[in-house]
């Protein structure tokens, strides 16, 4: 092993072979075409139904967690709305989970794959809570733990979240390989995987997804059995677009096609996600637009050849919420609700203000997740860090929010608004992005078809809307 | 120096790759930077802070760097209070 190329570009070069390798599966199997391939065939084969999952997740300490509804935040938001408006407003804890976010589910199913499959541990590249879930379940399968993040800038500074999560990480007995900021972590993530032959959890492979399809699931029986119906609206944290394809299918299995699933991303326009000086403007770590547009636009940019969480085949609409406004709902949650949890698991809480005061009075909304909450993951941390930081920090009206700029808190409730994403513009850049993949002369039926899926459209649609440069 | 014992647990950097042999497409600030790995670990054998050492990671694996702490510790707090969360939800949304 230590007489191979480890160059950038050489491991670059191997990263096909390393990957196959590494997730035990051969992608090519599904492929149909660069741009194309058999999403349900792929999701199908990863071989676990859903009653297994639901077994192996409950072996492991996830799942099953409870659901909460929110009744002060509720009659808040009913005072500032229009009469008859102000959905119920219901919280899934899944801060409940091992290691205190959603993220164990999807762990949880591939770990038990790497063990099955006989790895003797598993590597996951990641800054988010992913990171822990993966240690904590693997720790209860007896596998060893490699975690990669991004955590600092040049200086050697780290934002507080980012380091709460490589403490937990550590804590769990994993070995936290801490890199600073750049794409180049995909070299380092490729490099260990061939160096130690560990299992790739990466959040993207059909386990990692089919892991979160018992979150959709529980919510659709749990709401039925509690009001009788099925929930009008799921909101969904979204990033790289796992959370919300599992959630999503996880509903459709129970058959509550009907529930609006809602995604919600913080807006960091403006902020570039690769930039050494931006890394530490920012608050939120994930669950925000850096990293949702462009996952929602191509998702086949992730660290395995074909993305299993495809965001935009189950997306109804898209919320976007400043970093100030989220802040201030996490308090709000705290204050009214009696329960603390961390500021990124209160993305989509924030949404849903804005949609229960739009919804009638006897529609539910979901909120779908939380996180644990603590030192460096807490709303307090993130502002006086993003202050510290030059961020300048005020109560007032959150329209003024400037991603690395300014952090505005609402002074009232009723300036809690976000804003809607235009979901048809994002339509319009994933073909784009397609075109860029495969020239659309080159373009056949079954492409469109799968364009037209991947994004929940029609072929008619893709045919009208043709990329032309 | 003082010197450190084998079996510590301690910090290593090391510069995993030059700015010239970073991606390309980068922004132009992280293009002048290196790449810089930190990791922890127990140390292999004595040595001072700055030298070239092994460590051994948690999970077993050698890793190779600089010396740069002895010690590495977790100071992330709550940060100094932010007066302005305080008053959310004690007003008219609470009433």
């Amino acid at each position: 092993m230590s007489q191979r190329d480890n160059s950038y570009a050489a491991v670059m070069a191997r990263s096909n072979e390393i990957m196959k390798a590494s997730v035990g599966m051969d992608y090519d199997d599904y492929v149909i075409s660069p741009i194309a391939f058999d999403y349900e065939r792929m999701m199908h084969d990863t071989g676990y139904t859903h009653a297994e999952i639901v077994k192996i997740q409950s072996e492991t300490k996830v799942g099953n967690t409870p659901l909460f509804e929110l009744k002060r935040l509720t009659e808040a938001v009913r005072k500032i709305s229009e009469p008859g408006k102000g959905a119920r407003i219901l919280l899934k804890d899944e801060a409940a989970n091992a290691s205190g976010s959603f993220k164990a589910r999807r762990a949880a199913l591939s770990v038990f794959e790497a063990a099955r499959k006989g790895f003797k541990g598993v590597v996951a590249a990641t800054s988010g809570n992913y990171g822990a879930a993966v240690a904590s379940q693997a720790n209860q399968r007896d596998l060893k733990c490699i975690v990669i993040q991004e955590v600092f800038d040049s200086r050697g500074v780290g934002q507080p979240e980012i380091i709460e999560k490589g403490r937990k990480c550590e804590a769990y007995g994993a070995e936290v390989i801490k890199l600073t900021v750049g794409p180049e972590l995909f070299y380092i993530h490729l490099l260990t995987l061939e160096q130690t032959g560990f299992f790739n959890a990466s959040l993207y492979t059909p386990f990692g997804i089919r892991g979160v399809e018992t979150l959709g699931t529980e919510i659709a029986e749990e709401v039925r059995i509690r009001y009788g119906k099925d929930p009008d609206a799921v909101i969904i944290t979204h990033a790289g677009g796992g959370n919300l394809t599992g959630t999503a299918r996880g509903l459709l299995a129970a058959g509550a096609d009907k529930t609006r699933i809602v995604a919600c991303s913080v807006d960091l326009s403006g902020l570039h996600m690769a930039s050494d000086t931006d890394f530490n403007k920012k608050s939120f770590t994930t669950g925000h637009t850096g990293f949702g547009v462009p996952f929602a636009t191509w998702p086949d940019r992730a660290d395995v050849p074909r993305n299993a969480a495809r965001s935009m085949r189950y997306m109804d609409e898209y919320q976007l919420v400043t970093q100030g406004e989220v802040f201030f709902v996490t308090e709000l949650l705290t204050k009214l609700e009696g329960i603390e949890r961390g500021p990124a698991g209160n993305t989509s809480l924030t949404a849903a203000i804005t949609m229960a005061r739009q919804m009638d009075r006897d529609q539910i909304v979901v909120v779908q997740e939380t996180e644990y909450t603590g030192a460096g993951k807490h709303h307090n941390s993130q502002l006086s860090f993003a202050r510290e930081n030059g961020i300048k920090v005020y109560v007032g009206d959150p329209a003024e929010n400037v991603p690395g700029k300014t952090i505005v808190l609402p002074e009232r409730l009723d300036q809690v608004r976000g804003k809607a994403q235009d979901l048809e513009s994002l339509k319009l850049s994933y073909l784009r992005n397609a075109a860029r993949r495969h020239p659309v002369q080159a373009w056949t039926d079954e492409d469109i078809s799968f364009l037209a899926q991947d994004i929940k459209s029609t072929p008619e649609w893709v045919r009208a809307n043709l990329p032309t440069d | 120096m003082a010197k450190i014992e084998k079996g510590s647990w301690v910090e290593i950097k090391q510069v995993v790759l030059q700015p010239e042999e970073r991606a390309q497409n980068l922004p132009e600030d992280t293009k002048q930077t290196p790449y810089v790995m930190r990791m922890s670990g127990f140390l292999t054998a004595d040595a001072e802070l700055g030298d070239t050492v092994t460590i051994r990671s948690l999970i077993g694996r050698e890793h190779e760097g600089t010396l740069v702490t002895l010690n590495p510790s977790y100071s992330h707090s709550f940060g100094p209070t932010m007066a302005e969360l305080l008053h959310i939800g004690i007003d008219e949304e609470a009433k």
